[in-house]
């Protein structure tokens, strides 16, 4: 039983209500409707390519709609993980400091593995020469 | 770090293993947590025998032929002995729901386990500390608020707006379902729980009520309603047959439409 004197009422109440989260549940639902189409063309798409060898995928890749529909299965994944993670983040870690840490360490890998690999698909593109 | 394993003054030791009823011939063995705050100590389990031709139906039956033949200091909650004062809420068998309407010939194994509601601290034996759970369902004010006068006789209602609220107004706050919520294990003192959620929705959905955008606000919160990630364990406990995670998706869903 708690041996501090907050009130049971001031306990439940807690900061109070932070008036969002709708729109992360908004965000994180429309990215995976997005990756109800774009994951099983990704995974079609990667088999595919995949069997002609580096020659073939570079030049499959360098398709400009291959090239966009890359990139924003890229977008909606990593978006999307971004969102998942978080809330993985916020359930697991209550320690103050340490979550706001992962929080922050979280929008950082994902948006930097976002931008190596968006680079990847435009460095394949802009080589074949458009 | 999520708490996965007890505390060590939590961990449940071997406790009392109590004699056969003599002369019985059809017994039943129930393992039962045991704690004493007076006593001190850890937590136990102590295992009685009942003599099932002597005892009635219900789990709870057997909470009083124990009481009453073997062991008198055996501590639980109980009321109405049928289902509608929430009162006798426990673990039975590895799943919360009242022990006056759950019969033992349903629990299935040769040795029933008979715990509190998982997760909260405990007051002695079967009883749990519902403080926390009390002020989270006082949270989301659960009674009629208008600004309208109130009329000379009634507020009045149509059939088909009374009828949603069913399988919201039977709640009977016995915690089952906030309290097999890992959600709520996880951060129970953010996140509001099943129950609380449900009645919030009792009151979003009231026709007669117009504080449906205070309400809302309230509840708007990553913790205090975006914990529920439906999981459903809520509806798979609940005695009463009521579906709370539907209950939040429908706040849920309202909460999209003031925004989209």
């Amino acid at each position: 039983m708690s041996t501090d004197f907050e009130t049971p009422t001031a306990a439940a109440r807690g900061l109070g209500s932070a008036k969002s989260g709708t729109g992360h549940h908004i965000h994180q639902r429309v990215s995976a409707i997005a990756l109800i189409f774009l994951v099983p063309w990704f995974l079609y798409a990667v088999i595919a390519a995949s069997r002609s060898g580096f020659e073939g995928a570079t030049a499959w890749l360098a398709q400009p709609w291959n090239a966009i529909l890359m990139i924003l299965t890229l977008g909606a994944a990593f978006y999307h993980m971004r969102l998942g993670m978080q809330v993985v983040i916020e359930d697991y870690i209550a320690k103050a400091g340490m979550k706001q840490g992962l929080l922050i360490l979280n929008t950082f890998v994902c948006f930097g593995l976002l931008a190596a690999t968006t680079l990847s698909v435009l460095k394949i593109w802009i080589s074949a020469g458009g | 770090m999520v708490q996965l394993t007890l505390p060590k003054n939590s961990k449940v030791g071997k406790g009392k293993e109590w004699p056969k009823p003599e002369g019985a011939k059809n017994t039943r063995a129930f393992k039962i947590y045991r704690y004493s705050p007076e006593e001190g100590g850890n937590p136990r389990w102590d295992t009685y025998w009942v003599d099932m031709d002597r005892c009635g139906p219900m789990v709870l039956d057997v909470l009083f032929w124990i009481k009453n033949n073997v062991d008198p200091t055996l501590a639980f909650r109980r009321s109405c002995r049928e289902g509608v004062c929430g009162s006798c809420s426990m673990n039975i068998g590895g799943q919360n729901t009242i022990a006056c309407t759950k019969g033992w010939d349903e629990v299935a194994g040769k040795t029933i386990t008979i715990a509190p509601l998982p997760h909260l601290p405990v007051v002695k034996d079967l009883i749990p500390d519902l403080t926390n759970f009390y002020a989270q369902h006082a949270y989301v004010q659960p009674y009629l608020k208008t600004d309208t006068p109130e009329p000379e006789k009634e507020w009045k209602q149509s059939e088909e707006q009374r009828n949603e609220l069913n399988g919201l107004y039977e709640c009977i706050l016995c915690a089952c379902c906030s309290t097999s919520c890992p959600s709520y294990w996880w951060n129970g003192d953010k996140y509001l729980g099943p129950a609380a959620l449900l009645q919030a929705y009792r009151w979003l959905i009231d026709s007669r009520d117009e504080a449906t955008g205070e309400r809302l606000d309230d509840l708007e919160d990553p913790f205090k309603l975006y914990r529920c990630h439906t999981i459903m364990n809520c509806a798979q406990v609940c005695p009463k047959g009521l579906n709370p995670a539907k209950a939040i998706a429908k706040i849920k869903h309202m909460m999209v439409e003031r925004v989209a």
